[in-house]
């Protein structure tokens, strides 16, 4: 399965179009909009762009960040996340993050949520930075983790860390239009002063009496529960869970217990998940990594049976294509040219020759060559 | 021991260190890649758009200054001057964008960066040759077998002598001419520059099998054609018809006048890009191989074979830039795939390498080496002449 962005748009004739075909010809070999994007990057159509309108530290280490796209821009729906390309140090990398915002904003533009991760490069590049004027190229919205748009929801809102961006787009969305039902929100963060989007959680809950906000802080000092998720916590704090919709946003760990937990209880169907990370499977212990060898760059190098491809190969100064780093976008797809590679989602093993690798979601499974 | 049959006085371990320790510059430069070279390129390619239409607006800008406006500034010399002004920087603007940007980036030089925007597979250049053929002509076929007779096709472009190595025969004679016109008509030539139609006028092609070939050229230098000579004269033309019901204001001068300011652009280019080329490879001291002589050839060898056959010429900064960094034609061809803007940084270093283990570096100004290529062409049209350095 391609993605769209990798087809041919689909060619509309409207007035628009009708008249940048007669233009390129004015712009040839660029187009119209390369032209365009002098006078106002926001205003191509090859490529779409956002600018950095405002930047505003949350925490000490994560930094919201608001972006007016530019005119080819979609809405999108309260969840869902966006690819944003970043240059660090002259190379354009592409990650994903979620829109924070709710689409009913007035302004038409859109903030994203970051949270500088440990040993995480981009990430520290965006909050450390990213300024105000800066133009990032971003990606449509894309995802399936949002709320009904029509039918009526009992939400369950179980989320941990910056998890609770595409949380807090639905909660505002739902009190932008005026329907927000009885709603339950599990929030984990380690201490109080780190809980990203802190006080706004804490302002909506005072202003509005449907919304019950459950903050829990998994490594404050005077705290006396069980702080990890468990059933018994959530029936504690959620008694009707079970007649809930949850959506649930957080770390693997979370999401594994939550699984685990509805699963028992036999409404897996009424739980949603989106994760930040493709979910890995169990690698067997007698796995081995082994030799890979990257042949168009001319870099081998080993590697072990966890790391993704795409890892290692950045690791070793190298900046192959890649999109959402999740296994979605097939942005790193490459051939493998010999030896053998895993499937970290299915644990599953690629050897034939040929086949199609996302260096992403794959690592070494022995010796192996990929065509990067 | 001294298996090699290069002009140097060098064994086959000196090469190998020689070679060495360029990969040792190379390694270097590569590593230290960054945001202040996106930051140039960037720079380049914006002022390069910007540049590229103003000069047009400014040609458009002279048409409201032709004397049949009858406003106190409406005269030919003002029209004209505007028109040359606008002509000459949309020239230079076609320069900066297919020596600078495009023969920069079509060689992979910024593929490091992964911006979609400016990646080697899919730049599209402002002249008249798809760039997916040049950069096959270019990258592979030339930078492969630089200099080395009957198998690069840049040895004299198909039509000219360029050295003794080449076997003369009577159509050389003519050469000097093929000179003056593939000046003038160097992006048409560059289009038709192609292993393939050289193949076929020898006759071990049939026209079927260049057909393919002949369409993408063409559609290229359709659109290019479309662009300068029936466009932007055409909407010139077409906002002059209603002026003309009041003023004498012809749209077929107007027509006339804006392809003509185009054309004149395309010819600048033309010349200053077959200069700064010609005196890559063709002036006095550069050598020339044969088969024989690069057979097995190793990295170290390649890398010292670039070197005697490439030629640089001496010249301020704005001067590297408008000549694409080809200017550094020997630190271009030892590292094809390195950032234009780094050429001037390693460039003494490379010079001082050379002169470490006596390798003749040739640099020089641009009158001497293209006068030299010049005083070549004339000598190569008539049989016989002496073969650069020992090689002989």
């Amino acid at each position: 399965m391609r993605e769209n962005q990798h087809l041919e748009p689909a060619r509309k004739k409207s007035p628009w179009s009708i008249m940048t075909a007669v233009t390129d010809y004015f712009a040839w070999p660029l187009r119209t909009s390369h032209y365009l994007e002098l006078v106002n990057p926001l205003w191509t159509t090859h490529k779409l762009q956002a600018r950095v309108v405002d930047v505003w530290d949350e925490t000490k280490d994560a930094r919201t960040i608001t972006l007016r796209p530019g005119l080819n821009w979609r809405g999108h729906r309260a969840g869902q996340h966006i690819r944003v390309g970043i240059p660090v140090d002259g190379m354009h990398y592409t990650r994903t993050y979620t829109i924070s915002s709710p689409p009913e904003r007035d302004d038409d533009c859109i903030t994203i949520t970051v949270k500088a991760i440990a040993h995480g490069t981009i990430s520290h590049h965006i909050v450390r930075n990213i300024k105000v004027g800066d133009y990032l190229p971003i990606g449509l919205p894309q995802g399936e983790f949002y709320l009904p748009d029509a039918q009526p929801v009992l939400p369950l809102f179980i989320t941990a860390g910056s998890g609770i961006t595409p949380a807090i787009s639905m909660l505002r969305s739902l009190i932008a239009q005026g329907r927000l039902p009885n709603t339950e929100h599990i929030h984990y963060a380690p201490h109080e002063f780190d809980v990203v989007l802190g006080k706004d959680l804490k302002a909506m809950a005072e202003q509005h009496k449907r919304y019950n906000l459950h903050l829990i802080y998994t490594r404050e000092q005077n705290e006396q529960r069980n702080n990890r998720f468990s059933a018994e916590q959530l029936t504690q704090l959620c008694p009707d869970w079970k007649q809930r919709d949850i959506y649930a946003c957080g770390p693997p760990s979370l999401l594994e217990a939550l699984e685990k937990c509805f699963e028992e209880a036999g409404c897996g169907r009424q739980l949603h998940i989106e994760r930040f990370r493709a979910a890995f499977t169990e690698i067997p212990t007698d796995a081995v990594g082994g030799r890979v060898k990257f042949g168009r760059s001319d870099v081998a190098v080993d590697a072990d049976s966890t790391t993704p491809l795409l890892r290692v190969a950045e690791e070793n100064g190298m900046n192959p294509p890649h999109g959402c780093r999740m296994g979605i976008c097939h942005t790193c797809n490459t051939t493998l040219v010999s030896g053998c590679v895993r499937d970290l989602r299915t644990g599953k093993v690629l050897n034939e020759v040929g086949s199609i690798v996302q260096t992403c979601i794959c690592a070494a499974a022995g010796d192996c060559e990929l065509d990067l | 021991m001294n298996s090699h049959s290069l002009p140097v006085n060098l064994t086959d371990e000196q090469i190998e260190e020689f070679g060495s320790e360029l990969d040792a510059i190379r390694d270097e430069v590569f590593d230290s890649r960054g945001e202040r070279d996106r930051a140039y390129i960037l720079k380049v390619i914006k002022t390069q758009r910007t540049m590229a239409v103003t000069s047009r607006l400014a040609i458009y800008l002279s048409l409201f200054f032709l004397p049949a406006w009858g406003h106190p500034f409406a005269s030919w010399t003002i029209s004209l001057s505007i028109m040359g002004a606008g002509a000459f920087f949309l020239g230079i603007a076609k320069i900066l964008e297919n020596m600078e940007i495009a023969h920069n980036v079509l060689h992979g030089q910024w593929d490091w960066m992964k911006d979609p925007e400016i990646q080697s597979n899919t730049w599209e250049w402002d002249t008249m040759s798809p760039s997916d053929r040049w950069m096959h002509s270019h990258n592979v076929v030339h930078h492969t077998w630089t200099n080395v007779v009957g198998r690069d096709l840049d040895v004299g472009y198909g039509i000219m002598r360029v050295t003794p190595l080449q076997e003369w025969t009577p159509r050389f004679l003519l050469q000097p001419i093929y000179f003056i016109l593939l000046m003038l008509f160097f992006e048409e030539g560059v289009a038709l520059h192609e292993q393939t139609i050289d193949d076929h006028l020898k006759g071990k092609k049939t026209f079927a099998d260049v057909k393919p070939l002949l369409r993408r050229i063409g559609y290229k230098v359709w659109r290019q054609v479309a662009k300068d000579y029936i466009a932007w004269p055409l909407a010139a033309a077409l906002v002059a018809v209603p002026i003309s019901f009041f003023f004498p204001f012809p749209p077929l001068l107007v027509f006339a006048l804006v392809a003509g300011a185009n054309a004149v652009a395309n010819v600048i280019r033309n010349i200053w890009a077959f200069m700064i080329i010609f005196c890559g490879h063709f002036p006095d001291d550069v050598h020339n191989f044969t088969e024989a002589q690069v057979e097995g050839e190793t990295r170290a060898r390649w890398y010292l074979r670039q070197m005697l056959g490439s030629a640089n010429i001496e010249g301020g900064k704005l001067f590297h830039v408008l000549s694409g960094n080809l200017s550094h034609q020997i630190e271009h061809h030892l590292f094809p795939d390195m950032c234009s803007n780094r050429y001037p940084e390693v460039a003494p270093r490379v010079r001082a390498l050379a002169a470490r283990y006596g390798v003749p570096y040739n640099s020089a100004s641009l009158t001497r080496q293209f006068g030299t290529t010049w005083l070549n062409n004339l000598r190569m049209a008539f049989p016989g002449g002496k073969v650069q350095g020992a090689t002989a």
